[in-house]
């Protein structure tokens, strides 16, 4: 692809002057230094989430237990969504390639189709990214933590001493009313039921959620289900400290609020990087279609712009590793 | 007065057209290097599925194998699909040298000092 950058020259007349000792324009080569710019400053905040988590002295979740859900569908399939949002980074990241080949052509139909694919699969990936932020958000089904020690048995017979602080988390249904309920709303109350207890909803809709079992060490080790009366202890022993999802003081997923706010800050300028890429990518593909770089007989703004979007992959390849899998 | 600071032949873009013969090459390369890229993908999901963190030798070869795996695809992506491996070598040099440096003299300083005010240097471990 190289061109100009394959063919052999003579030092003194790479380096003498009149020419660029790099054999690329002036807009290529300060791509690349603001690219190396940009990599150091995400390279610097892979390190810093590296550091707090090495040095904190409470367990860190386990990305494949965190992040486990895929939109509209129950069950537990872990890190499969973000997977595929890796692979719809890199298909777009594909199709850029492709549009800048078909640029070294001067093929202006094909700059136009594989932009335009660019585009779409950047949007498809920034809406994957809200709908992960938005779950990630809400939570699922919230978590309080225990005011004093205790010890149960969980359903698969294995005793946890569990102790003051300790996170213990309901399910879906109960922690839906739980939260209303925790804030005070007058509509929610708890009642005794046959097996225990169950918050009731009364009013326009009327709505009971039994507390059926309580789930401990849901994000940093195997989790395990506890139910009946062993619930009931844990229900008992709960404190006033309610936490659902997350937000920027508090996160029901760790002990450590650095770990929501990374997962924000990494994450999020990430997604910003995606979104200016995709209004750049607009921008290019329209002046494409124009027929703008036609008359300028080169390509070579698709070829900046993709290498600005190869990058964005790229961070994407280590986010992925270092927040998700590690 | 005549400048005499500017680089006059300032469009290298020029002078990387290729034929379709040359461009069919390149297609093909791409691909090859996307089924790559999602078979190593596919490869750091099933492990980190399969084997659950834990404070065994067996979790910290798999841990290294997704920093590996990483580099991997990382230097795919740099390499062929930003083609600064068909760039001149002081152009790749001036972009990979710098970089290198900072972000290694980064991880140095972080793992080796980074833990003093702790008291503990192995809580790294």
């Amino acid at each position: 692809m190289g061109g100009e950058a394959t063919k052999s020259i003579s030092k003194e007349e790479l380096w003498g002057g009149g020419q660029s000792p790099f054999s690329v324009s002036y807009g290529k080569m300060m791509m690349w230094y603001f690219l190396v710019s940009d990599a150091l400053t995400f390279g610097g905040l892979l390190t810093a989430y590296g550091f707090v988590r090495a040095s904190s002295p409470d367990a860190w979740p386990i990305g494949e237990q965190v992040f486990r859900s895929l939109p509209g569908l129950n069950g537990e399939y872990p890190l499969i969504y973000v997977a595929l949002m890796t692979f719809i980074l890199i298909v777009s990241s594909v199709t850029m390639v492709l549009a800048v080949e078909s640029g070294h052509r001067n093929d202006k139909s094909g700059v136009v189709k594989w932009l335009g694919l660019t585009v779409i699969g950047g949007i498809i990936f920034l809406g994957s990214q809200a709908w992960e932020w938005s779950h990630f958000i809400h939570g699922s089904g919230g978590s309080y933590l225990l005011a004093e020690n205790v010890t149960v048995t969980a359903d698969d017979g294995q005793v946890f001493v569990m102790n003051k602080g300790d996170a213990i988390y309901m399910d879906h249904h109960f922690g839906h009313l739980a939260e209303p309920w925790m804030e005070g709303s007058p509509i929610i109350t708890l009642e005794d039921s046959d097996h225990g207890v169950k918050l009731v909803q009364t009013g326009e809709h009327n709505h009971e959620a039994e507390l059926h079992s309580l789930t401990v060490n849901k994000y940093i080790e195997n989790e395990s289900h506890v139910s009946g009366d062993e619930a009931m202890k844990l229900w008992n022993a709960r404190s006033e400290s309610f936490c659902f999802g997350a937000n920027m003081h508090d996160n029901e997923y760790a002990v450590q609020q650095s770990y929501a706010n990374f997962f924000f800050f990494i994450t999020g300028f990430h997604g910003f990087h995606v979104f200016s890429g995709v209004v750049i990518n607009i921008i290019i593909f329209f002046m494409a279609y124009r027929g703008v770089f036609e008359r300028r007989k080169h390509y070579e703004m698709v070829e900046k712009i993709g290498l600005y979007w190869h990058f964005v992959d790229l961070v994407w390849v280590f986010v992925f590793t270092f927040f998700y899998l590690i | 007065m005549e400048r005499d600071d500017l680089i006059v032949n300032d469009s290298y873009a020029l002078n990387s057209h290729h034929s379709e013969t040359e461009g069919a090459a390149i297609r093909k390369n791409v691909w090859k290097v996307t089924a790559i890229l999602t078979f190593l993908t596919t490869v750091e999901v099933l492990m980190g599925i399969v084997f659950k963190r834990s404070e065994t030798f067996t979790w910290s070869m798999i841990k290294w194998s997704f920093v590996i795996l990483t580099l991997v695809k990382a230097a795919y992506i740099v390499l062929v699909f930003m083609h600064l491996g068909d760039e001149r070598p002081n152009l790749k040099k001036v972009v990979l040298a710098p970089y290198m440096l900072f972000i290694g003299y980064l991880l140095f300083i972080a793992i080796s000092e980074g833990f003093g005010h702790l008291g503990n240097s192995t809580l790294l471990y």
